[in-house]
């Protein structure tokens, strides 16, 4: 299984599925990271997390702990 | 006719809400949880009331302000809600759209930030987008004030008619929900009972307590929500979400076309391409901040707050009214009331206003154009090591100023664990007013060097980063550190109306607070020192030694025993610290006889000297700078904890950190210096060791595994 948080700077991703606990996994899809969205791996902060990606359009940044609960392909 | 203004964060409703009511506006807050609501009648039109709500991404359950603001919806029922949607963010906003759609309630969309979407070449069809969504769109520039006309003409079209909602899914999840529709028929109205069905099927607990169906009737509703989960291999919840982006996705498709490839570099990427840069990104950060307190406090700042202590609440209205005073033969008393106690008291707390808004103006340029939510993103790596996320960074950085408004500024942290931690841990950095105690002792005690300054910033990060481990490891504040899953704002050219608005308000408050909680203590401290009791009644005296204030703090004194400085004068002055911390120079200035001092204090310097060795001056400074912050930030933390107990728990544990660690540095240095065991050396190796273990102790397990998530702001 491959999750957000394994993909490189630069890359392409589409999400697949998202895990973990309820709150926290409804956040994230609310903010637009749903079955089938594409996410631009924009960046690491300068101490290497968290992360940050374009999804639909604007700029979300996520700590590599929750991005690894997002799988994607 | 009531309006309710409601949107994401970040999308323009602030400017949208200042533009439309002008100035005719109040802040008020909301009963029970402490987020602040504004309303305001709009501009020229007395019937329209205008309410803007806490910007929210989603109606979901799990923070405050979501809450607050459907529980607003659906029970208060206003006319009309004005949805701001972000043109240059459609989908994200979109979906908030979607789900106010289901409250039942005439929605009129204000398409903001137009003219940055077509400036990127990009068009979107206003038209069809308000066909699709059944409701009326209107294109605005809150920025600019265009567009205003339009929308109060939607106002009162909409209100009178009935608009169709879009139906947002299909298959499986929307015979699910016109199964659950058909049960709750009777129970709630047509227009609220999507709504109720949706959240029934997502297992939103708040509303299942609300609606308070029989069992039988809750029965079937589970019966239904777990059949569609098992069929569809996924929960409730995430089934909805998916099939609501999927319109969205949709409608963008048709009425969003996109001139620029997705991926290119515009002027805001390329800004932070070098801004959140892997090596110039502390550089430039270090800079900024710098450059911050350059301005605020050591330059300008300090310019006119020394202006408006010297001159302007000295010279130009402390002599005059005493002068006027004994001109008019008023008593001598009522002549120390007003002036030594009123003005002196009420001009040294407002004397750091200036200084204030200067930080808070500055602090607002950088929030504004975007910066503050990037230093939560630089910082956030180093703030979750010792269990705070990185936008706990942003109320430390304002309290260093001011830790009323970095208490106040908690808030944008959305779990209650974390912002209850923020909370107790913001006032260990020293604020301006503690400066001045710093610049006392440094002067008569340490050669006056600079490093002392330095250090006690260094001793405020540290009492943060202990403070957090230790607690983060007690069952309260159990759990892992909060998810951190933030929206990066375009950058954008600062709006000065907004950013001095803001700092007005902010430094409003302080004021406020100056002339209500500060003047009605500075008369108290004032009438304590100046009577007294002698030859058996209470009267005026003129030795302070023999005043009320020195019985008190005579009283007190022994606490302060084991930390080196039992004087009556010391416990004293740590008193009048509660009411503000620059208070203390004045009150060693009063008590040891000097009618004025200087700022830092220089005259007193010897008689400090001589009441303080260095290493109890250590100690007076280390609690001083770690106890209890003043009223006016008790006040703060009473209203953002919004709950007694919680209040209570943070005062003491300021003040018991502060004196256990007072009193390891008093009693461990004086172990050094006399090479001799005493009771006190003991007892405060003993602390020291239990101190150790709170600190490297084993994680307590979380209370409760469920924690709530994040809202970014």
């Amino acid at each position: 299984m491959k999750t957000l948080d394994q993909a490189a700077v630069g890359s392409r991703v589409t999400v697949k599925r998202l895990h973990g606990e309820r709150a926290l996994k409804r956040r994230i899809m609310e903010m637009g990271l749903t079955k089938g969205a594409e996410i631009f791996v924009r960046k690491l902060a300068p101490l290497g997390d968290p992360m940050e990606l374009t999804v639909r359009g604007y700029e979300l940044t996520l700590r590599k702990a929750e991005a690894a609960l997002v799988e994607i392909e | 006719m009531v309006i309710s203004l409601t949107g994401n964060p970040n999308c323009g409703k602030t400017t949208l809400f200042n533009h439309l009511t002008g100035s005719n506006q109040y802040v008020g807050n909301w009963p029970g949880v402490t987020i602040e609501k504004k309303e305001g009648l709009i501009r020229g039109k007395r019937d329209l009331t205008l309410q803007d709500l806490p910007g929210v991404y989603s109606l979901s359950p799990y923070t405050p302000e979501e809450v607050i603001t459907r529980d607003y919806l659906t029970k208060e029922q206003p006319d009309v809600i004005l949805n701001v949607v972000d043109a240059s963010n459609l989908e994200r906003n979109l979906f908030l759209t979607l789900q106010l759609l289901e409250l039942g309630l005439p929605v009129v969309i204000a398409l903001n930030m137009m003219d940055l979407v077509r400036k990127s070449g990009d068009t979107i069809d206003t038209g069809k987008l308000s066909q699709e969504l059944g409701c009326p769109v209107v294109e605005i520039s809150a920025l600019k004030g265009e567009g205003t006309e339009e929308l109060l003409k939607a106002f009162s079209a909409a209100r009178d008619s009935h608009q169709e909602t879009p139906e947002c899914f299909s298959g499986e999840v929307l015979d699910s929900l016109q199964a659950i529709e058909a049960l709750l028929s009777s129970r709630v109205s047509n227009d609220l009972l999507r709504y109720h069905a949706v959240k029934l099927l997502e297992g939103d607990v708040k509303v299942q307590e609300a609606l308070a169906l029989p069992d039988e009737i809750t029965v079937q509703v589970t019966s239904i929500t777990q059949d569609l989960e098992d069929r569809m291999e996924d929960d409730g919840e995430s089934l909805i979400t998916q099939q609501r982006y999927e319109l969205i996705q949709q409608l963008s498709e048709a009425v969003h076309k996109k001139a620029r490839a997705t991926g290119k570099m515009n002027l805001s990427d390329r800004i932070d391409s070098i801004v959140t840069h892997r090596l110039l990104a502390l550089p430039i950060f270090a800079l900024v901040m710098f450059l911050l307190y350059f301005i605020s406090v050591t330059t300008i700042g300090t310019m006119v707050t020394d202006f408006t202590n010297d001159t302007l609440f000295s010279d130009w209205i402390a002599v005059p009214a005493r002068a006027f005073l004994e001109s008019v033969k008023v008593a001598s008393w009522l002549i120390g009331l007003v002036v030594d106690g009123i003005i002196a008291g009420v001009g040294a707390v407002l004397g750091f206003v200036p200084q204030m808004l200067m930080l808070f103006f500055l602090l607002g340029l950088l929030e504004d154009v975007g910066y503050l939510a990037r230093v939560a993103f630089i910082m956030d790596r180093v703030f979750r090591r010792f269990g705070l996320s990185g936008k706990s960074f942003i109320p430390m950085l304002i309290g260093s100023g001011c830790s009323v408004p970095g208490i106040m500024a908690s808030r944008t942290i959305e779990r209650e664990q974390d912002r209850r931690m923020t909370i107790i841990t913001t006032s260990f950095i020293p604020c301006s007013a503690k400066m001045p105690i710093i610049a006392l002792f440094a002067g008569a005690l340490y050669g006056n060097s600079g490093w002392v300054a330095a250090l006690a910033y260094f001793i405020g990060v540290l009492a943060v980063v202990l403070s957090g481990i230790i607690l983060r490891k007690t069952k309260r504040f159990a759990g892992e550190a909060a998810p951190f899953v933030m929206e990066l704002p375009p950058y954008h050219l600062p709006r000065l109306v907004n950013i001095l608005r803001a700092a007005w308000e902010r430094g409003w408050s302080f004021i406020k607070r100056a002339g209500s909680v500060i003047l009605i203590s500075s008369v108290v401290l004032w009438f304590l020192q100046a009577f007294g009791v002698a030859d058996g009644r209470l009267m005026m005296v003129s030795d302070n030694n023999t005043s009320l204030l020195a019985l008190i703090g005579g009283l007190v004194a022994p606490v302060f025993a084991p930390l080196g400085f039992g004087t009556w004068q010391s416990a004293v002055a740590t008193f009048t610290g509660l009411i503000a911390k620059e208070n203390v120079v004045g009150t060693f200035g009063v008590l040891y006889g000097f009618a004025e001092v200087a700022e830092d204090g220089a005259e007193i310097w010897a008689r400090i000297a001589a009441d303080f060795t260095s290493l109890s001056g250590a100690s007076f400074i280390l609690f001083n700078l770690l106890c209890v912050p003043c009223f006016a930030a008790v006040g703060a933390i009473r209203r953002e904890m919004n709950s007694a107990p919680w209040t209570a728990f943070a005062l003491v544990y300021q003040t018991v950190f502060a004196w256990f660690i007072s009193f390891m540095v008093y009693q461990l240095g004086t172990l050094m210096q006399t090479q001799s065991l005493t009771t006190g050396g003991i007892l405060a190796l003993l602390c020291f060791a239990a101190f150790l273990f709170l600190l490297f102790r084993p994680r307590s397990q979380p209370r409760h595994p469920a924690l709530n998530m994040a809202k970014a702001r």
